[in-house]
Order: structure tokens, then sequence, then C-alpha cells
């Protein structure tokens, strides 16, 4: 144990940086996505409502493996070969983020869309009575209102989508399990290396879903 | 557009709106004169909400003309939020933002439609909180005050857009009985001051009080309209009277 610390840590540090790289890219990404197909959601417009609803079903239907191989592979294969006249080469970090930011923006989308919904239609009505846009009315009434119900959902997405970085390992990003897997075949200490891994994630999402909490806490004064 | 539409107010013709299959406004036509107050009476599901809810088109007429201060609502072209800067409406669930302080509230609109400096959308909803007695409470949050407390800051914060039209929803049916009182106070004020008033309500006596005109409805129509002593102590229509031996 000490011995993989003192000779690995460093390298298994780096890796917990490049995991925490990927799942930020994911994230900012996923909040750009998941507030487009969710406000898409709740606008009163059929097409949008569908369009929406047709995303959300076709992420969550397809395990993030195969998104995975989907987007890295298929891609690529796609415009290189199927259609031809294309060079694109994706590197594992751009389509571990697509692949992330897809995932994720499907459950934010309905974490946002639920959370808009709860908050009362009076409140909508009102600020539109008073002659506010709907623009204007969504992001000074309800999204405000919406946030609050919403963070404790959204932390718990964000926890997720950090484990599921580890997913990544597959198309060959050197994050944490990626990195982990060659300590192991280095050393051959399997018990060690991976209890190591597993206490670096521990540490990591629990300082996350710690200062959740604190946020959740400062965010309630007034209500 | 008819010099008459333009006379009016307010001018409702041929009205109608339903909710999928139901229809529950069949065929309103209706005129309000600057400075009137009207009230309308009706049990519930006879389409008095809706109808007050289309004048602002908070709900989108399914056919007939509205026109309001000269301007056709019912025009898909028309940029219904400046209509509606002067169309103040109060809600029977309050309907404050409840992620704001009192004072947020009042100075929302007027600051975010550029009515005003933040500075004299301040001033002007502290004179307004002044008036409904609850300047002490700007900094409070919805959640600290009373129904009865609500109610009055939803009307000031109604005010503060200086409307000339109020519709009012049923503004006292969610209050405790002894918070009534304070509300219908702070509405008959506003009548004195010569503001157009369209008011939903199940307060018989108040509507005498006040109104210049009581309109009946019943199931989707205007069954019956007249002053509040010709409607509340002599109605005509079985409708209208069989209504008031109920509630009165």
């Amino acid at each position: 144990m000490v011995r993989i610390i003192t000779v690995y840590g460093g390298l298994l540090l780096s890796a917990l940086g490049r995991t925490l790289l990927l799942a930020l890219l994911g994230l900012f990404f996923a909040c750009i996505i998941g507030l487009f197909f969710g406000m898409l959601s709740v606008i009163k417009n059929r097409v949008c409502n569908i369009i929406s609803q047709i995303f959300v079903d076709a992420i969550r239907g397809v395990p993030m493996i195969v998104l995975a191989f989907f987007i890295y592979f298929g891609i690529p294969y796609l415009f290189n070969t199927i259609i031809g006249g294309f060079n694109i080469t994706l590197t594992a970090l751009q389509a571990g983020t697509a692949c992330l930011a897809l995932n994720c923006g499907a459950y934010m989308s309905e974490i946002i869309r639920a959370g808009i919904q709860s908050v009362d239609v009076g409140q909508m009505e009102a600020a539109r009575s008073l002659g506010l846009s709907y623009g204007k009315a969504m992001k000074k009434v309800v999204l405000p209102q919406a946030i609050r119900t919403m963070i404790p959902s959204i932390i718990n997405q964000f926890i997720i989508t950090l484990k599921d970085t580890s997913i990544l390992s597959v198309i060959g990003f050197p994050e944490l399990v990626n990195t982990a897997k060659n300590v192991q075949a280095n050393t051959f200490m399997a018990f060690q290396t991976w209890a190591i891994v597993g206490v670096m994630y521990l540490i990591v999402i629990t300082i996350l879903s710690r200062s959740a909490k604190m946020l959740e806490r400062r965010l309630n004064v007034g209500r | 557009m008819d010099a008459k539409d333009i006379e009016n107010k307010i001018h409702v013709e041929n009205l109608k709106k339903s909710f999928g299959p139901l229809e529950v406004l069949k065929d309103i036509s209706l005129d309000i004169r600057e400075g009137e107050v009207v009230v309308v009476i009706g049990p519930s599901g006879s389409g008095k909400s809706t109808l007050l809810r289309c004048l602002n088109r908070l709900e989108e007429a399914t056919a007939g003309k509205i026109v309001v201060d000269g301007t056709d609502i019912t025009d898909k072209k028309v940029n219904i939020n400046k209509v509606r800067e002067n169309i103040g409406m109060v809600f029977q669930h309050f309907n404050l933002f409840n992620n704001m302080n009192i004072m947020d509230n009042m100075i929302l609109a007027p600051t975010q439609l550029d009515k005003c400096t933040k500075a004299e959308a301040t001033d002007k909803a502290k004179a307004m909180l002044d008036r409904v007695g609850l300047i002490d409470k700007a900094e409070s949050f919805p959640s600290q005050l009373s129904g009865g407390q609500k109610q009055r800051v939803a009307i000031a914060r109604a005010l503060c857009m200086e409307p000339d039209i109020m519709l009012f929803d049923e503004p006292t049916s969610a209050l405790d009985p002894e918070m009534v009182g304070e509300v219908l106070k702070v509405m008959k004020d506003l009548t004195e001051g010569g503001m157009t008033m369209v008011i939903v309500t199940h307060e018989m006596g108040f509507a005498r009080e006040v109104a210049d005109r009581v309109i009946f409805m019943d199931g989707g129509y205007i069954v019956e309209e007249g002053t509040p002593e010709e409607l509340l102590l002599n109605p005509k229509e079985a409708r209208t009277k069989d209504f008031l031996d109920k509630v009165l």
C-alpha cells in the first residue's frame, strides 16, 4: 500500500485531476444542454415539447458505454467512411466530454423541467399580468424559485456524472480508473490499488456533497 | 374599429372561450365605462374568473373581440405586455413572488420595464405600502405575512405600475374571515379614486356598497345585470333569485 502511494501516488493524483477536468467539462456543457431542453419542455409549444422528450428518451434509453463507443468510434466512421470525404478524429477527451454532456444533460433537462413545473403557475401569471415578458418572468421569478428545489437533484446528478467518468476508461481516456488499471498491471497489488482509488473517489465526492449541503442551507435563508 | 369601442374602457363582443371540449364562456358581450366599478357574481363554474382572465389575455379568447383602451387584444399582433402594464390584476392566492422581499416584489415590474429608476420605484413603492398600511413590512418576505397582508401587498404591487384598470379575481376568497375587512377597505379606497375596476367576488355586502353595476353570470352567459339595488334586491331572473337565496 505504502509503495503504491509513494511510487504511483503522483500518477494517480494527476489521473484524478483529469477525471475532475472531464467531469467539469461534461457538467458545464450538460448544464447548457439541460437548460436548453428543459426550457423546450416547459414552453407552450407542442413541437418543442416533443423534440425535448425525444432527446431525453433517446439518451436515457441507451447505456452510457454504448453512447461512448458510438461517439468515439461510430461518429468518425460515419463521416470518414460511410459518407466519405471527411477526416474526423475525436480525442478521448472530446468524445468523453460529449458523452457526459449528453447523458447528464438529458437528466438535467428532466430535473429542470420538474423544478420549473413545481413552481405554482400563479407566480408566472402574476409576473405576466404586471407586463413582464415570458422570458423576464421566467428569469426573475420562476427560475430562482425552481433552482432552490432543483439543487439537491442537481448535486445528485453531478455526483453520478463524476462517477460516470470511470465508464469513459473504455475509450482510453487516462482518467482515474484507466490509470489504476495500469498500476495494478504493473504491481499486481489489486486490493491496495482499488482500495486507494475507492478512497480517492470517496474523498472528492464527500467534499462535493458536503459543500452542496452548505449551499442548500444558504439558499434556504429567507424562505 | 367603431367609435363606440374606443369610448368604452373595456368592450367585449361575442366572447367565447373553450377549454378543449368544455365551453366555459358561451357568448359574452359587455361594455365597461372609464371609472366604472363592475362586480361579477355567480356560482362557481359559471365562467366569471375566466371572463376576467380573458380581459388581460391570461386566457386566449376562442372567438369574439375584446377591446381594452382602444386596443383589440384578441389581435395576435398586439404587444400584450404593453397592454398589461395598464391592467393590474389581483389573484385569489395573492401570488406574491416568494423569492423576493416585499419591496423587491413591488419594484420588480416598474424597474424591469424601465418605467422609472430604482430610486423612483422605491419611493413609489413606499408610498403604496404606506397607503395599504404595511410600510413596516418592506423588508419582510411573503412567507412572513398573513393572508390579508399579502393581499394588500398584491394590490399595492399592481398599483405601482399605475394601471388605469384593476381586475380582482376573488381577492378575499382565500382569506380567514377576520382578514377580509382590511382587504375590502383597501379596495373601497381605490373605487373612490376613480379607478376602472372589475371585481369577481362572493362578498355581496361589498358589491352592494361599491358597485356601479353588478353582473350575474351562470353557465357561461351573463344572465342579468343592473345596479346593485336592482340586481341584488329585486332580481328579475329566476336563476339570479335562486343564487341570491343561497348566498345571502
